[in-house]
């Protein structure tokens, strides 16, 4: 590595007139400077594909933990093989009976939902579990998921105690405070959204707006933005025959009516 | 250089971060383990290998998996700088030869005063700073994947960094000449290997006086394969205002940096590698110890020095980003410069730092010691609070630096050297246990703490810069008093924690199409009053564009003989705070962001997005 003097800095950092100077006293390429970028990384280099492979597999273990659920259909599925892996996903975590902040997330949701349409339960998932699995049985989040309006692909879901508090902790859906972290009213209310193949994730406060939710999925993977785009454009054509049943659904779910599609290109 | 260790002593080391760890499990502070004399024993061992920190777990999550980096043995490795191209300067884009055009090597798409959609640019709003080629200095910098090499025993480290390294290339700038920067983002696709990372960028170029187009606001991320010319005017604030035509010298800038802005992933990208210093020079702060201020000459003497605290992944051997906290995130092991505790051979004379605090989330109380005389003060001079010079150099012996602050240091070697002094550590004393903030600045004891970087001092060299001890005067510090420093409007903001999210005044960032959420006209004088009513964590509050001073902090004026007297960008919010900061917003309009840089609160919603304007509003609680 050859140091550069002083002058020889300057000459560099000065007009054009000191730039032969600087070609006859140094290579082309010093150690001080550089003047292209790196050689790029190929992403198909086997090396690389085994980085991602063991990346997707610590995430899968420090964050992912296969416990068994329930759903309020009443189905037993695996945390991670059956909820998490090869999707795209936003989590939060709810009670039935809870009347603080969660019919607001719960809204929030039901407008992510809305906006997705039929994609939810194919290409996007959505997950809200229980912080109270002793009394939310799977009956109850059903009755509860019912009166919420929920549509299919939108999973509720119970199990044990300990494996509902190791999704919690592992998530990271605690309060620093252990005694505040006790309290379930006040619980946080914060959505988890990422997609497990692309291996992104986030997370956005469930009580801002659902647009943020949405327009963070898009983000991460632009094939699943590309019908995201085509799902809208149909709902849009469809829209006379749907006008019926989202008057319905606005009036029960949204009193304030706002649920603005999102604009196109509309974080730029 | 470098010391050899045996499998023995390595094996001591790891066995001694296991005892650590478990006394550590017991939710015992260091201090208490320093009081009860835990640490003597092989613990004592701990510091000066480099492995005293540890991964907190702030959450007390169940202690499944819990990654803690691989035992390293530090000063292995030299400091990377300019000089040994370990930190190269980024070199120009050779000049056209007809001097009003853009470098051939722009071709076939030179910059344009409006976003070139077509071919491929990010932007979305004109250039309202005017083009000048003949004045313009051109780069080409390139996003993309790379290898670095942290550690001589650690695998090469993937990384997304600018042209590929991190920390990237410095770009040095002189006021009076514009920049061009052509930021192409060539970040791949697919799974980002890590598992964090998000390949939609946004450049931020930290305290520069630039528009809103090129100032790398959160919203102006764009995808790979796209580029954003982003256009530096280097001008000195109250250019087209207060000071027309030249501005006032008293805002100069020095110390700044760039680093990525994205919405909601600045965190992951930042702690991927995308950030980069941004040398500001002129004429009195020259870089040359000969003229103007006589400050030490870069690149010789003047060194920047990035500070970042990372986990490695003990299985993978990769970085590891724990996306889960939401309080913030701690390393255990200290970067400065991309390399695990580096040694720097030093000459035996003065030296400039410019020491930078690059998150995420940790907090430093930087110290000098003297592993032979752990009780010996040594005392440094601060020059300068973020990218500014203070009026006059400050006596010290240490320096709390909270993320994204900068303060510019001078340590006299020779001087140190005559006192026999031949080895020296910059240590971090602040005791920190989780990303919510230090646990308090009460200073660790010498060598309890972390040792950053290790100073060989060499032989005695020639040094024609100032010498601080005389007290030379740098830049005065603007007005806040009289009739032009009358605020037009007192803004209040509460930085709080909301149902296990960040919020300001009770509302989250929102989305990027939301209306702005005040308005500030356009060079108009303003006044900010900034609350944290928590006695549970700190805040260190960046506000984009321009300096501010701190009136006051829980309503008691900045005393002279801090820092903190002087212009800033970040203030520190510290528990049950509230600060006070004066503003002259000048000379350009658009779209900026007040946030919080403990990264892990930006991301999860503590920020406000605004905007200057020619009228302004009048909402006092935003």
């Amino acid at each position: 590595m050859s140091n550069i003097n002083r002058r020889n800095f300057f000459s560099l950092l000065g007009a054009a007139s000191t730039g032969l100077a600087l070609s006859q006293t140094m290579p082309a390429q010093t150690a001080t400077t550089m003047a292209g970028a790196a050689p790029r990384i190929d992403s198909n280099d086997d090396k690389i594909k085994k980085m991602i492979a063991a990346s997707r597999e610590k995430l899968r273990e420090r964050f992912f933990p296969n416990v068994e659920l329930t759903t309020h259909e009443g189905k037993k599925v695996r945390f991670y093989d059956d909820l998490i892996k090869d999707k795209i996903i936003t989590l939060n975590f709810m009670y039935a009976t809870c009347d603080g902040i969660c019919p607001t997330i719960t809204r929030n949701l039901a407008k992510v939902q809305q906006m997705f349409g039929d994609m939810v339960g194919r290409e996007l998932f959505m997950y809200s579990i229980t912080l109270k699995p002793t009394l939310d049985t799977p009956e109850v989040l059903y009755k509860h998921a019912q009166e919420m309006n929920v549509k299919p692909g939108w999973l509720f879901l119970t199990g044990k105690p300990e494996d509902i508090e190791l999704i919690r902790r592992k998530q990271g859906f605690v309060d620093p405070d252990p005694e505040l972290d006790k309290d379930k009213t006040n619980h946080i209310g914060n959505v988890r959204f990422g997609n497990e193949p692309m291996q992104t994730w986030a997370a956005c406060p469930g009580l801002g707006k659902p647009e943020l939710i949405v327009e963070s999925l898009l983000w991460m993977d632009s094939g699943f933005k590309a019908k995201y785009l085509a799902q809208k454009e149909k709902m849009r054509t469809m829209e006379p025959a749907r006008q019926q049943d989202h008057h319905q659904h606005d009036q029960k779910q949204m009193p304030e009516s706002t649920a603005p599609g999102i604009r196109k290109g509309g974080r730029k | 250089m470098g010391e050899k260790h045996s499998k023995r002593t390595l094996k001591e080391i790891a066995n001694a971060t296991k005892n650590r760890r478990e006394l550590i499990a017991a939710r015992l502070s260091r201090r208490e383990l320093i009081k009860m004399g835990l640490v003597a024993g092989t613990g004592m061992l701990l510091p000066i290998k480099g492995l005293s920190a540890r991964w907190a777990d702030p959450n007390h999550r169940i202690p499944l998996h819990q990654s803690v980096s691989p035992p390293l043995v530090p000063f292995q490795e030299p400091l990377n700088t300019a000089m040994n191209g370990g930190m190269p300067i980024k070199a120009k884009e050779t000049p056209n030869p007809n001097p009003s055009l853009a470098p051939v090597s722009f071709n076939p798409n030179p910059p344009t005063i409006a976003p070139n959609t077509a071919a491929g640019e990010g932007r979305t709003r004109n250039h309202q700073y005017p083009f000048d080629f003949a004045n313009t200095d051109f780069y080409k910098i390139s996003q993309q994947a790379g290898f670095v090499n942290f550690h001589p025993d650690l695998d090469p480290q993937y990384i997304w960094g600018f042209d590929g390294i991190a920390p990237g290339p410095t770009i040095v700038a002189q006021y009076g000449r514009r920049i061009l920067m052509r930021n192409s983002n060539n970040l791949p696709g697919g799974p980002p290997p890590g598992g964090f990372g998000l390949n939609s960028v946004t450049s931020h170029l930290h305290n520069g006086h630039t528009p809103s187009e090129s100032d790398g606001h959160p919203c102006d991320f764009y995808g790979t394969g796209q580029f954003y010319d982003h256009h530096y005017p280097n001008v000195l604030a109250g250019f087209a205002s207060t000071h027309a035509p030249n501005g006032d010298p008293n805002e100069t800038l020095g110390t700044l940096w760039f680093h990525d802005h994205r919405l909601d992933f600045t965190s992951q990208n930042v702690y991927k590698g995308l950030a980069a210093f941004y040398i500001l020079f002129g004429p009195q702060d020259t870089g040359n110890e000969n003229t103007g201020f006589h400050l030490p000459t870069f690149p010789d003497y003047d060194v920047p020095l990035m500070l970042a605290d990372r986990l490695i992944d003990p299985d993978t051997g990769q970085l590891f980003f724990d996306f889960s906290s939401f309080d913030g995130i701690l390393g255990d092991k200290f970067l400065v410069n991309g390399k695990v505790q580096p040694f720097f051979d030093v000459k035996a004379r003065r030296y400039r730092f410019r020491i930078l605090n690059s998150g995420p989330s940790r907090f430093y109380n930087l110290f000098l010691t003297n592993p032979n005389n752990l009780n010996q003060q040594i005392p440094f001079y601060i020059i300068s609070s973020d990218g500014n010079l203070l009026p006059n150099p400050l006596l010290k012996t240490s320096v709390v630096i909270s993320v994204a602050e900068r303060n510019d240091i001078i340590i006299d070697f020779k001087a140190l050297k005559d006192m026999g002094i031949s080895t020296l550590y910059l240590e971090n004393r602040m005791e920190q246990d989780d990303g919510r903030g230090p646990d308090d600045d009460d200073p660790l004891p010498a060598g309890q703490g972390n040792y950053l970087l290790k100073f060989n001092i060499g032989e005695t060299v020639t040094d024609n810069s100032v010498n601080p001890a005389t007290n030379p005067s740098f830049y005065a510090l603007p007005t806040i008093t009289g009739p032009t420093a009358v605020p037009r409007i007192t803004r209040n903001f509460r930085f709080e924690r909301k149902n296990g999210m960040w919020a300001v005044n009770g509302k989250f960032v929102g989305v990027c199409s939301d209306p702005p959420r005040f308005k500030v006209q356009k060079n108009s004088v303003e006044k900010w009053i900034i609350q944290n009513n928590s006695g549970g964590w700190e805040h260190p509050i960046h506000i984009h564009f321009e300096e501010f001073r701190m009136l006051k902090r829980n309503g008691v004026a900045i005393p002279n003989n801090s820092f903190e007297f002087g212009r800033k960008d970040v203030a520190r919010l510290g528990r049950n705070q509230t600060i006070e900061l004066f503003f002259r917003f000048r000379d350009f309009e658009g779209k900026y962001p007040i946030h919080c840089h403990n990264v892990v609160h930006e991301d999860h919603a503590m920020m406000v997005l605004w905007e200057i304007d020619q009228n302004g509003d009048n909402k006092t609680q935003p």
